[in-house]
């Protein structure tokens, strides 16, 4: 049973930003969606409620960067850049303020359908100029996110997991790393944010029938190691499975199918995503699998791509973390 | 550096220079400087507390766009003075009145004549819409609605840090069709932030012609008013005027001067532009020199070699 933890963001980015007055919390009225009610609540003088208005807060947080601050910028991932993508550009991006954006429900990790589900935010993200872009997996990362974000110098989109969140790494996240959480010579699977949860559900599984796979987690999506994800797409046999919380247009699969094209690579690709589709309301359980995000996603298209049957079934995989819909580590149901 | 000249003088000498340009390049934007000539010649040349400059007088090159690995990247705010925490801030929001700025710097002496001669040239930092690197500019404004905004989140800035300074944003009317602009008042006036103000060119024209028929924005006192901020409206010629307005104490939200212009104060020959004064290009040869002619009479120069 995978470990999980409550609300890492909380007291991860409250013991980050209490140390230091160059800070600046920012919240797009959705204080207590994003855990930083509890800050709010502490450190008043280093909070700023920007109310529904993106477009402005946005702008006023490259003002204030221009002023020497770091503001955290504190949203759903949906509304850092679809609203207010013009100000992100001018104001953040391109002046490189030092602007931490930190995106909650990225994906279809809300029920709360197309208008909150951030399903194109990395295409976008990772395309601008001067962008950092990050994604955590799982409740370290989540703990590491502020100081890593932090340390850039330059702009940062950070995609957030909130809520109860599990536990799957033990060492804490650097900049540029690639995790390595398998080693094997058949087959390479990339994954990132909650994919690789859900990549690991089978992971056994696979292990018994004797495929051997190579499975790295990304976190820092830009800049990229082309020459380190070079050396794992070399070294396996078959191809490549890309499984990412996004469409699979501009997401990781597309960043992997840029090295492959680059280097002239012989090796076939399979981009598991959301594929040229909105998504609608659901659970995340729910959308997993109705949109073939899932474990047994994974297993099918490793069959499609090994031209084999491994005889898996759904019931052989780990079960699914099931979250509860009201559960108290939310603040409400979306 | 301040006041060897009065701002009228200093209006006249950037109507003056606008208008030289326009006519040697076969156009340019011309009814900005009749409308915001006395409010830039007014802020650069008494009102705004400025260091001098700290750039060449005649400006560098385009050096790129910033990045991680441009490590001498540096705006166009230095013709403004350094930045200390007891000088004033002066954000142009709307971009394209740049060659008006640029006209204005050089008037008061913190830029060389001859930068006009790279207006808009391929390779020059001074560019027809004031970019960041552009003399006079700190930031990109060229999409309209957002220099409010960081002007808001600079003085919200400098106000947790106890600087003296104050946040100047020079506006336009037209940006008051942004939404941006609404939310950045609102913020504003949430804040309780008065080391910021703004002075707007209400020209009432914008690319397609006159507001009241493009996007009609009312009673603009009002409505700013309405959302807890100051506004007080004055015109724009009378830099007296303007003076008496900044005085206004506006403890807990910004001031917004409203400076009601003329197009074409100052150039009454483009009157027969009306309404398509966003950007003056002549129709035809004629109307080159009969404008060189009857502008430079009224501006009390020579007619124009080009």
């Amino acid at each position: 049973m995978i470990e999980t933890v409550k609300k890492p963001y909380s007291y991860s980015f409250e013991n980050f930003a209490k140390q230091d007055q160059n800070i600046l919390c920012l919240s797009g009225d959705l204080t207590s969606s994003c855990e930083v009610d509890g800050f709010r609540d502490r450190y008043p003088n280093q909070f700023l409620s920007m109310g529904m208005a993106e477009q402005n807060m946005m702008s006023f947080a490259g003002g204030l960067g221009l002023a020497g601050f770091r503001p955290f910028v504190h949203t759903f991932a949906v509304f850092a850049y679809r609203r207010p993508y013009d100000q992100l550009l001018a104001s953040i991006a391109y002046p490189r303020r030092k602007v931490r954006i930190m995106g909650f429900l990225p994906g279809i990790t809300t029920p709360a359908g197309m208008t909150h589900q951030a399903i194109e935010d990395i295409a976008i993200m990772r395309t601008i100029p001067n962008m950092t872009v990050l994604e955590t997996g799982d409740a370290t990362e989540v703990e590491n996110i502020c100081n890593v974000a932090d340390s850039i110098d330059g702009p940062v989109y950070c995609r957030i997991l909130r809520g109860n969140v599990p536990r799957l790494f033990s060492t804490p996240m650097k900049i540029g790393e690639i995790r390595v959480l398998n080693k094997g010579t058949d087959l390479l699977v990339v994954t990132s944010g909650i994919s690789t949860e859900e990549a690991l559900r089978a992971r056994t599984a696979i292990k018994n029938i004797g495929i051997s796979i190579q499975h790295i987690h990304l976190h820092t999506i830009k800049p990229i190691n082309k020459a380190l994800l070079l050396s794992h797409i070399e070294k396996v046999k078959y191809g490549v499975i890309t499984m990412e919380n996004h469409l699979i247009n501009g997401g990781t699969g597309s960043l992997i199918a840029d090295i492959i094209a680059e280097n002239g690579i012989a090796k076939k690709l399979v981009k598991l995503g959301l594929n040229d589709t909105f998504a609608h309301g659901g659970s995340k359980a729910y959308l997993l699998k109705y949109y073939q995000l899932d474990a047994y996603a994974l297993v099918k298209s490793i069959e499609k791509l090994m031209n084999l049957k491994t005889g898996i079934n759904e019931d052989n995989l780990d079960k699914v973390r099931i979250e509860d819909v009201h559960s108290l580590a939310k603040e409400e149901a979306l | 550096m301040k006041n060897k000249k009065s701002s009228e003088e200093v209006a006249l000498g950037v109507r003056r220079r606008v208008f030289e340009h326009s006519i040697i390049n076969n156009g340019g934007y011309l009814s900005q400087a009749c409308s915001s000539a006395e409010q830039l010649s007014w802020l650069y040349n008494e009102e705004l507390n400025l260091g001098d400059s700290i750039l060449p007088m005649t400006p560098k090159d385009f050096d790129g766009v910033p990045s991680i690995n441009n490590k001498n990247y540096i705006t166009g705010a230095g013709y403004n003075g350094p930045s200390k925490p007891e000088l004033d801030r002066l954000i142009i929001a709307p971009a394209h009145y740049a060659l008006v700025a640029y006209a204005t710097l050089i008037e008061v002496g913190r830029m060389a004549p001859e930068a006009l001669d790279m207006f808009n040239k391929d390779g020059s930092s001074v560019e027809i819409i004031g970019a960041e690197h552009s003399p006079g500019m700190e930031m990109h404004n060229g999409t309209l609605g957002i220099g409010l905004s960081t002007g808001a989140g600079l003085a919200m800035g400098r106000k947790i840090k106890g600087e003296k300074g104050e946040v100047c944003v020079f506006m336009s009317d037209g940006e008051l069709q942004e939404g941006q602009i609404w939310e950045a008042l609102q913020a504003s006036v949430h804040h309780g932030i008065d080391n910021l103000w703004g002075i707007m060119d209400v020209n009432s024209q914008q690319v397609d012609g006159a507001m009241s028929d493009v996007m009609d924005v009312g009673d603009i006192e009002k409505k700013i008013n309405s959302f807890g901020a100051l506004a007080i409206e004055v015109d724009a010629h009378d830099i007296n005027a303007m003076k008496e307005a900044r005085k206004e104490k506006h403890e807990g939200c910004p001031l917004i001067i409203l400076a009601r212009s003329s197009p074409y104060q100052g150039m009454s020959y483009l009157k027969k532009r009306f309404p398509r004064l966003h950007y003056v290009r002549f129709n035809s040869e004629e109307e080159r020199k009969e404008m060189n002619l009857k502008i430079s009479n009224e501006l009390e120069i020579e007619p124009i070699q080009y």
